[in-house]
């Protein structure tokens, strides 16, 4: 079992979106969720949706500068999945649930409320980039997701000098911003 | 300045791109300017919001990539539930159900019964005769109707414009197909029709013109899913001069052809697709490219079928990568690929008849 130091090293570099962190934190976690899921009435496909939104909450978690992890990254996994996975049940059913359990919990209610905020956020970013249209959809996403430069970008999408592709970068963010303000009034 | 401009000098300045000159004078602006200072807070918050949501996409694909690694490392394997647990599964999820089904079965019973000793002692055998052979009459009619049905199998309206485009196969049973993306312009509608030769109406999921793969959905109730696909999306590396072969629609009918891997690239050095040596001509452009194992190595693309029977395939991989973005970005279309063929090791004539009904025609109607 790794000592609180590592734990903690590992949990910022979740935080840091750093790969090799993701990879041993989701291969020493994942069964035991995949268990509890299907245990519990789950698809396999059920268990990489609830343990993936869990990693996302994770790394939410990491971000947040006052955030303290008071218990082991596993302890914290599983009751995150095991609080989505019950409200999911309980929607479906509309009745009283009870789980098996595997692990101790801790108290995960407001981390969740947290979540359910970002993720609104981030639909709402979502949404406006669904609604921009090509090529700015793709030249915007080149630029901030894939973090290209304009000189790969305008390569790639065929502009004959990186000015020009920064240009209509430009003229893409105006449209989005639009986008999400209309939509971020709507939410 | 115009609003394009604007953008570019506020995200300089957010980002601290500006030398202090620069941005003093900046600053002097936006005391001065209240549409410019609005604009520096909209466009602060913007761009956090921007960065953040580069930084979840990131995220999410980390983990999504993670998944598929360990899944093909055997990390992850799929939970066999013992036959006890799945049965306490099925009956904790439908025991509802099954009571309301079965409380509405005892009454339907109770009424009928009730129907019959109330009706029956009066009726006289004449009558259940007449019945009788109306019932037969009737059945006869609804057979006569059950086959003029039959034949009139296509739901493309008479006179429609249409192409027939090309060849799409199954990537998940649910009803996914993949194509070229060019075989796909200029659509107005789309129809699949299957080695049967039943139509059934598709709609894009979505298209990638720089890869050429698009994905259909069929959207229509008489579709039947398949229980398994027999084959795989291939993820292992390809070798020159390795067998191939493909089943698409270049006429009427479904036809097979075999040739070899000859290049690793595509026209001009394209990395996306590989070059193999087939005879194919546009019909079968989307139509899947097997290796001997019956796995899926890529989409077979002969908008330039030449004479000398060269023509070029996209990668498979552009399959799972097109799937991925679909994942990420919609959570309604649960697309699963599978990795595994059951091909392997079976004759050709074998593999080719567990293929076949899994390759579908694509009539694109254009008005």
């Amino acid at each position: 079992m790794a000592s609180q130091d590592q734990e903690l090293a590992v949990f910022r570099a979740i935080g840091n979106n750093d790969k090799s962190a993701i990879e041993s934190v989701y291969s020493e976690n994942y069964a035991i969720i995949q268990h509890f899921v299907v245990s519990n009435n789950g698809t396999e496909d059920d268990a990489r949706d609830i343990f993936q939104e869990a990693m996302m909450v994770l790394y939410e978690k990491a971000r947040q500068q006052d955030f303290e992890l008071t218990c082991q990254i596993r302890t914290y996994l599983y009751s995150v999945c095991r609080r989505l996975w019950l409200k999911k049940l309980q929607y479906a059913r509309r009745i009283e649930t009870q789980v098996e359990n595997f692990d101790k919990v801790v108290p995960v209610e407001e981390d969740l409320e947290d979540h359910e905020k970002l993720t609104l956020q981030y639909q709402t970013m979502r949404t406006a980039m669904g609604k921009i249209g090509e090529p700015c959809k793709s030249l915007i996403e080149a630029f901030y997701v894939h973090r290209k430069n304009m000189h790969e970008i305008a390569g790639f999408f065929g502009y004959t000098n990186a000015d020009n592709a920064k240009n209509q970068k430009y003229k893409c963010l105006v449209r989005l911003k639009k986008l999400f303000f209309a939509q971020y009034k709507n939410a | 300045m115009d609003q394009s401009q604007i953008a570019e000098v506020v995200e300089r300045y957010l980002k601290g791109e500006m030398d202090t000159q620069e941005k003093l004078a900046f600053e002097e602006a936006r005391k001065n300017n209240p549409e410019l200072d609005q604009a520096v807070v909209e466009y602060h918050f913007f761009f956090e919001e921007m960065v953040r949501y580069g930084e979840v996409r990131r995220f999410k694909s980390n983990l999504y990539d993670t998944h598929h690694t360990l899944q093909e490392n055997g990390e992850i394997k799929e939970i066999q539930l013992t036959a006890g647990t799945r049965i306490i599964n099925m009956w904790n999820k439908y025991r509802r159900v099954v009571a309301v089904a079965a409380s509405i079965a005892g009454i339907t019973t109770l009424f009928i019964s009730g129907m019959i000793t109330l009706f029956t002692p009066n009726r006289p055998i004449r009558d259940i005769e007449e019945l009788r052979r109306k019932v037969s009459n009737l059945e006869k009619q609804t057979s006569n109707q059950t086959a003029e049905i039959k034949n009139f199998k296509s739901k493309i309206e008479p006179g429609a414009d249409v192409k027939f485009g090309g060849t799409s196969f199954l990537i998940d049973q649910k009803g996914y197909l993949v194509t070229s993306a060019h075989v796909l312009k200029g659509a107005k509608r789309i129809y699949v029709q299957s080695n049967d030769g039943t139509d059934y109406l598709a709609e894009i999921v979505k298209k990638d013109l720089e890869t050429d793969i698009a994905i259909l959905k069929i959207n229509d109730e008489e579709f039947k899913s398949p229980k398994q696909l027999p084959y795989g999306i291939g993820k292992s590396k390809n070798d020159l001069a390795e067998p191939v072969f493909t089943m698409g629609y270049p006429k009427d009918e479904i036809v097979y052809n075999e040739g070899y891997l000859s290049a690793k690239s595509g026209l001009q050095g394209d990395t996306m697709s590989f070059q193999i040596t087939i005879t194919a001509n546009p019909g079968n452009s989307g139509g899947p490219v097997f290796n001997k194992n019956g796995e899926v190595i890529g989409i077979l693309n002969a908008r330039q079928a030449s004479a000398n029977g060269v023509v070029f395939a996209t990668k498979a991989k552009y399959i799972q990568n097109l799937v991925d973005e679909i994942k990420k970005s919609d959570k309604d279309e649960n697309i699963r690929l599978k990795t595994v063929s059951t091909l392997r090791g079976i004759s050709k004539p074998e593999q080719a008849k567990k293929v076949q009904d899994h390759v579908y025609m694509v009539k694109v109607v254009l008005s």
